[in-house]
């Protein structure tokens, strides 16, 4: 079982990062060929993936709600479009050193905090650590004060929301509510040629799949069974020796991490980041991805944000007005359907089909004594 | 029967907003000793747990483990680490993992850091201590299955088999038999009886037929201070127990007869 598990998973990682991106560099025409379109669609989608790994760490394991995770997402984004814009140097409208927004606003110095994002490999570190460290110092005064449940949801809530104010104003010098857009090139190579988008492409396959070994080495480890502890029952972890506040901070930092890399790959590929995209709204969205998808089994997670994203991208091209309403009704129809997602709906078929096999083919007279056993078994071998 | 106190509060008092649960409380209790505490409804029995097990602060007074450990400044992680354990009144358990994994979680460790738990594994020492705890309460044919779906009682001595798993020297017992059968309650006494062989155990109890089974001294709590203390028989004679606990309870007692 695990080691056809890993098998499959082989197989989608191949597939990713090897298979759709050789397809892609086939000549136009050719059969099987993928559009440059469709691969930065996936591009996009996958960058989504990792963020969506991220909260069900988070959330499927641990339990921990955050409704504010637009905000990590959004703090690598930041990061990566403001060596971005600066990439762009005299190349923009204006002629100017300094990015167009700036010029627009009156600014006539760079900031003293852009500086530092002229260096790529700053702002490698910054993706990671901005988020990291946001993360560290929010996550240890909340889990301090013993903040948990619902109250934690509503505070990353106030986050996402205080997040969205802050960057929508111009005097911070992050272009408003306009964002960050009209990149010209990353590291060198040009947004627009096909093999630079080919390669961001490839980079954030590889960084889905680096997310998702992450993401099993935890939850294999003894810290995810503690996270699941901490889930079930936080007071029994703490008098059983364990800190849970330690346990949650750990695992809040990693997702933001994770978090914010997962905007600094979203930046490239689709070309712009406004406050839009980290404030409340999206904040939840992801919520919607895990919850479809399946929370606390990782693979649901990838599935849901894809999955959910692909069929927005799908009916906002086709019915435009009806996208919210399908998202609203989706989430509906998974809290009363489909509690553990599409994936932990088809893994409970899937065992009810092979008990049912199992039945049927008479071997039941061993399985009959295990009877009280039994059950158990199969609930644990479910995610 | 070693020397010594395992636990010693001295003069503890705990305000819950006015409310002395605990007042100018002060409790004793020798290494190895099976202490079984009682008291009516609002005694400060749990509370004197809370206090102990580091969930309470005390407003006043001194708190101290073993020779000279002062509990009063430490987080109930670190005071479980220390080797006190404690037992729920309702079973506390993780019921989405499985038996083992319950039990294996609570096994005592060098450390129970973060870190400790990403790269360390179970070795076979420790597998070997999970198989004893779960022999010990007789779960070894349910090591598998969820937590969630035992019956209470075998709930309780899961939770019972957590806490020697983490093999602490004083074991901190609420309430263990409430809502259990009349076999059940017989069986968890022997548990107790043979934990408390090389442990200290505190328990806490209402039920005054398992009281008798397992009580060598019994300290009576009456509005958050001791009321009297000593072995069962007299204690049950006492005057003023009678009169703020055992006067309604020892119908009950009789009729359990």
């Amino acid at each position: 079982m695990r080691k056809r598990e890993a098998l499959a998973a082989a197989l989608v990682a191949l597939g990713l990062v090897v298979v759709l991106p050789a397809l892609n560099a086939l000549p136009d025409g050719a059969p099987l060929h993928v559009s440059n379109f469709t691969l930065n669609l996936f591009g996009k989608f996958l960058a989504y993936a990792i963020l969506a790994l991220a909260l069900d760490l988070l959330w499927g394991y641990a339990g921990v709600l955050s409704l504010g995770h637009g905000v990590f997402f959004g703090l690598g984004a930041y990061a990566m479009g403001m060596h971005l814009m600066l990439e762009i140097g005299a190349q923009g409208v204006y002629r100017s050193a300094l990015p167009d927004f700036m010029v627009w606003n009156q600014v006539t110095e760079l900031p003293l905090f852009w500086r530092p994002f002229k260096s790529a490999l700053f702002t490698l570190a910054a993706v990671v650590l901005v988020p990291g460290l946001a993360a560290l110092v929010f996550g240890f005064l909340t889990f301090r004060s013993r903040i948990r449940g619902v109250y934690f949801s509503i505070i990353t809530q106030a986050l996402a929301l205080t997040a969205w104010l802050v960057f929508n104003r111009n005097e911070l010098n992050l272009g408003g509510t306009n964002g960050l857009a009209g990149f010209k090139t990353i590291f060198g190579f040009r947004l627009s040629e096909p093999a630079t988008q080919r390669g961001l492409y490839v980079a954030t396959a590889v960084a889905l799949v680096a997310a998702w070994l992450l993401c099993r080495f935890i939850v294999g480890s003894r810290v995810g069974k503690v996270l699941v502890a901490i889930r079930d029952s936080e007071t029994r972890v703490l008098f059983s020796g364990y800190s849970p506040a330690s346990y949650k901070l750990f695992v809040f930092v990693v997702s933001a991490v994770l978090a914010g890399v997962a905007g600094a790959l979203y930046v490239p590929q689709v070309g712009i980041i406004t406050p839009a995209k980290i404030g409340v709204v999206p904040s939840i969205e992801m919520v919607v991805w895990v919850a479809a998808g399946g929370r606390g089994t990782l693979v649901g997670a990838v599935a849901g944000a894809v999955g959910v994203n692909w069929m927005q991208s799908w009916l906002t091209t086709s019915y435009p007005d009806l996208w919210l309403l399908f998202l609203g009704a989706l989430f509906m129809a998974v809290v009363l359907f489909m509690p553990d997602g599409v994936v932990g709906a088809a893994s409970r078929g899937a065992t009810m089909a092979a008990d049912a096999v199992r039945r049927a083919a008479g071997t039941g007279g061993t399985r009959a004594l295990a009877a009280p056993g039994a059950p158990g078994s199969r609930m644990a071998r479910e995610p | 029967m070693t020397a010594g106190a395992i636990v010693y509060l001295e003069d503890v008092t705990v305000d819950y907003d006015g409310f002395k649960a605990l007042h100018h409380l002060s409790f004793y209790m020798d290494r190895k000793e099976l202490r079984v505490v009682i008291g009516p409804n609002g005694a400060g029995k749990t509370t004197l747990l809370d206090v102990i097990s580091g969930r309470v602060k005390p407003a006043h007074g001194r708190v101290i483990f073993g020779h000279h450990t002062d509990l009063t400044t430490l987080s109930p992680d670190r005071i479980a680490a220390l080797g006190i354990g404690r037992k729920f009144q309702t079973p506390s358990v993780f019921p989405s993992l499985t038996v083992r994994d319950n039990i294996a979680l609570s096994l005592a460790r060098p450390s129970k850091g973060v870190f400790a738990s990403l790269l360390a594994g179970d070795g076979r020492d420790d597998r070997e201590r999970v198989e004893q705890a779960l022999e010990t309460v007789g779960l070894e044919d349910k090591a598998e299955v969820l937590a969630g779906i035992l019956s209470h009682g075998e709930k309780q001595w899961l939770e019972i088999a957590m806490v020697i798993a983490q093999d602490p020297e004083l074991m901190l017992v609420d309430e263990p038999v409430a809502g259990m059968t009349d076999g059940e309650t017989a069986r968890t006494g022997e548990l107790l009886l043979s934990i408390a062989a090389d442990r200290s155990v505190l328990v806490i109890e209402h039920d005054m037929e398992f009281v008798r089974q397992i009580a060598r001294t019994v300290t009576v709590l009456h509005q958050g201070t001791v009321l009297c203390e000593g072995p069962v028989a007299r204690v049950q004679q006492d005057a003023r127990v009678l009169e703020v606990y055992l006067g309604p309870a020892r119908e009950s007692a009789h009729a359990g007869r």
